[in-house]
């Protein structure tokens, strides 16, 4: 009798009686390090170059060390304050201390910085104040402290730094989403004036859909072209379309420039023929056609490739049986040709999308006031505000997106099905 | 076919050239009745699927006229031409179900709902696929998708339906089954068939006619047996079947029969295609026409020869011996009761008679 095993039947063995799987692991054992040895590099060289900056983002968008570091006693002392008038004079007297502190310089001016992307006044205050908190000798420091600047004296001064003490925050996120917190630590909404991020993320996803589209419109006919036609006009039309991938991006935009601007080529040339006049040159640049147009001709390969490689697979033979049965090229065309390149377009629509998002160089140098997109923005928080939390916060939200794209897609077409060459 | 009543398919001096350079059909004529069930077999290259594509539109003839049924076919695109095709790779559209490829011909021809539901479940009882109309084509062997591309040409009942090497890429049992089956729903349902192959064994079971093509030329149309019997070039000979030629002078000829020397014999044959006295000739033999060690004088054609190799085949012995100047020449020694036991080295006569020798062109 056969031992009764969790598959239900005797183990099949080899000859010398090793459990078949047994013997299989074995024997694949050896190829399956070779193929990790193989990739090992570049695996670690994701890791290093990709995984691991993603993860500090992730960490910096809700790392909230600043007041910790400057103020730890304020800090704990805040804790306990319930939020009503003014906190007891120790934590007077304890900020008083802290803020004297001359081996705190540097956190007190980090920690500075960060109120300041709060409210705008934190700056000035604690720089006057770090100033003259010298000449306080002895308490009460309540009123030394308010004497100093009357800002002190203010409810609202102290629930930011209380709201800000916990070493981690959403309030980078809120900042991401137009919102913020108000005195008592509930959310609202950012002051009208302040409201910019949503509009830039609604804007930037609506650009990188027209963007998509524009690109998906321009490409399939070309794909088509170059997928039917004899391999060797076929490949010479394929590196023309190539050709932008080898001329440096700058170059690529800056051409733009030079044909778009109102002093460009084709402004001139329709003033030339008369189209129009000479006062009403057409803005085609510094604003979101630039942007949009640029844009569409540097994507366009991601969108050709991709279709040019699944319309390759395709035999013509599909269509001459369509119409051997009967249906008109149109007909033959839609529902037998157009179907089958699905994962084409599913991939080249994705691929575009996803660059498109999160592209920055083009919408610098043609976007100009209103051609900005949200990684614009993402790069004005790291190199000019220095706010590296809310950058990392809109770069998290913008991964999110990416990531939920992924899935919607995944969903509705199956990332099995997509073709990428 | 000295029949008078026109012909459902008619090519006249259809000629075919792709770069301007080369003519792969040359001056094709070639008449096809309603209902016959017609091949084109011929070498690689020889312009089969060419003529086929001229014939189902998606080539058009640089010279000449199609016509089918009375229809002039030159300016009609291939969807307005009601032609049935099976291609060689199926081209079942991968993103239908077999159910919806089998729809499509009448969807587009704008049938009601219960009309397609009706001819489609016909359609799959007709090639025993009853209950595989919700599959996709890539979950079916290759001979149910064979079989799905036979219904969808003929689903929408077309008069004449065209085919492709059908059958290239099963194998060898399946391919037989197949040949059984299309035959079989050809006699059922009448319609024209024009097939193509270069399998010649499958173009002997099926046709009522076949064409053999070569060189973009017809080298002859004619029933299979005929075309076994009566081979009419050497071309024919050679490709249908197998065949000894001696390659010889033409003596003496009296219209209906020659006599042919070769290697310095004389070798009385059938005139078939030759150019008379004096002119080169090629005799075609078949080798089980050949009797092994036959008694004196009771054939015209007598001669030593000797054995240089045998193959043992079970249901026959091939004996390749050398006579005439020619040691490639082939005899079938069927393994009847009593056959001849033959060594190699061995040295025996070998003997035919006038009818089964033709004299062709060289
Ligand atoms: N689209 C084309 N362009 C140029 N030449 C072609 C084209 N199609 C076929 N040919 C040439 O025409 C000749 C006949 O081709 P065809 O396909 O008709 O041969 P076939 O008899 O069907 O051969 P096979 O048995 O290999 O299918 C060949 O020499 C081929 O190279
Ligand atoms: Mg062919």
């Amino acid at each position: 009798m056969a031992q009764m095993t969790d598959t239900a039947g005797p183990v099949m063995t080899t000859a010398d009686g090793t459990p078949l799987k047994q013997a299989l692991a074995r024997a694949t054992r050896r190829s399956k390090i070779r193929a990790f040895l193989l990739v090992a590099p570049l695996l670690l060289f994701i890791l290093v170059t990709f995984i691991i900056p993603i993860f500090d983002m992730l960490s910096r968008s809700v790392s909230n060390p600043e007041v910790q570091e400057a103020i730890p006693e304020t800090a704990a002392l805040l804790a306990d304050w319930d939020g009503q008038g003014l906190p007891s004079e120790d934590v007077f007297a304890s900020m008083a201390k802290e803020l004297s502190k001359k081996e705190n310089r540097r956190e007190i001016g980090r920690m500075a910085a960060r109120l300041n992307f709060e409210d705008s006044g934190f700056r000035s205050l604690l720089n006057k104040t770090q100033r003259r908190i010298d000449r306080v000798k002895e308490g009460p420091y309540k009123d030394a402290l308010i004497a100093i600047d009357k800002d002190w004296g203010e409810t609202r001064v102290w629930k930011i730094i209380q709201l800000m003490s916990p070493p981690t925050t959403l309030s980078y996120y809120l900042n991401a989403l137009d919102r913020t917190y108000d005195q008592d630590g509930n959310v609202v909404m950012q002051p009208d004036w302040k409201q910019i991020y949503v509009q830039l993320f609604l804007k930037t996803i609506y650009v990188s859909l027209g963007v998509t589209v524009a690109c998906l419109i321009l490409a399939y006919p070309i794909s088509y072209l170059l997928a039917t036609l004899p391999p060797s006009r076929g490949n010479l039309l394929l590196i023309l379309v190539l050709l932008p991938f080898w001329t440096s991006l700058l170059v690529r935009t800056t051409s733009w420039i030079v044909l778009l601007q109102t002093n460009g080529v084709i402004n001139d040339t329709l003033v030339w023929l008369g189209v129009i006049s000479d006062e009403n040159r057409i803005t085609m640049i510094y604003n979101m056609t630039g942007t949009v147009i640029a844009m569409t001709h540097i994507l366009m390969p991601f969108m050709v490739l991709p279709l040019y490689s699944v319309m390759k697979t395709i035999s013509p033979s599909y269509l001459r049986a369509a119409r051997s049965l009967g249906a008109n090229p149109l007909v033959a065309f839609v529902r037998v040709y157009m179907p089958q390149t699905v994962p084409g377009v599913g991939a080249g629509s994705i691929l575009v999308f996803i660059l498109a998002i999160g592209y920055y160089i083009t919408p610098a140098l043609v976007g100009g006031q209103d051609g900005q997109l949200i990684s614009n923005f993402i790069a004005y928080h790291m190199q000019k505000s220095l706010n590296w939390g809310l950058a990392a916060a809109l770069g998290t939200i913008l991964l999110a997106g990416v990531l939920a794209m992924y899935w919607l897609y995944d969903r509705i077409v199956g990332i099995d099905n997509m073709k990428l060459g | 076919m000295a029949d008078n009543k026109t012909p459902f398919v008619q090519f006249s001096e259809v000629q075919k050239t792709y770069d301007g350079e080369i003519l792969v059909v040359k001056d094709l004529n070639l008449d096809i009745e309603a209902g016959e069930f017609v091949t084109m077999l011929g070498p690689s290259g020889s312009g089969k699927t060419t003529c086929l594509m001229m014939l189902a539109g998606f080539e058009t003839p640089t010279e000449g006229r199609i016509m089918l049924g009375n229809r002039e076919l030159n300016n009609v695109p291939p969807h307005k031409r009601g032609i049935g095709m099976v291609f060689q790779n199926y081209a079942l559209f991968p993103h239908m179900t077999v159910a919806e490829n089998l729809a499509f011909p009448l969807e587009v021809r704008k049938l009601s709902k219960s009309e397609i539901e009706g001819k489609v479940q016909r359609a799959l009882d007709m090639v025993e696929l009853t209950s595989f109309g919700g599959r996709r084509p890539g979950q079916l062997s290759g001979g149910q998708q064979q079989r799905v591309a036979l219904a969808r040409a003929l689903v929408f009942e077309p008069d004449l339906v065209l085919m492709d090497e059908p059958l290239g890429a099963l194998d060898k049992n399946l391919r037989e089954q197949m040949q059984y089956e299309i035959k079989h729903i050809h006699e059922k349902l009448g319609m024209t068939v024009v097939y193509v192959t270069h399998d010649q064994s499958e173009a002997l079971t099926m046709s009522d006619r076949i064409a053999v093509f070569n060189d973009g030329r017809i080298q002859q149309l004619a029933p299979p047996a005929d075309l076994y019997e009566r081979p009419e070039n050497a071309f024919v000979a050679q490709f249908i079947g197998e065949n000894n030629r001696l390659l010889g002078t033409v003596e003496e000829d009296d219209g209906r029969n020659c006599a042919v020397r070769v290697d310095g014999r004389m070798i009385r044959a059938v005139s078939v295609n030759h150019a008379g006295r004096g002119s080169p000739t090629t005799l075609s033999l078949r080798p089980e026409r050949v009797t092994l060690n036959p008694e004196d004088g009771s054939l015209p054609n007598i001669f030593d020869a000797k054995v240089e190799e045998l193959i043992y085949l079970g249901d026959h012995i091939r004996a390749r011996v050398s006579t005439c100047g020619d040691d490639e020449f082939i005899v079938k020694v069927p393994n009847a009761h009593g056959h001849q036991t033959l060594a190699e080295g061995a040295e025996v006569r070998v003997g035919w008679a006038m009818e089964d020798c033709r004299a062709l062109d060289a």
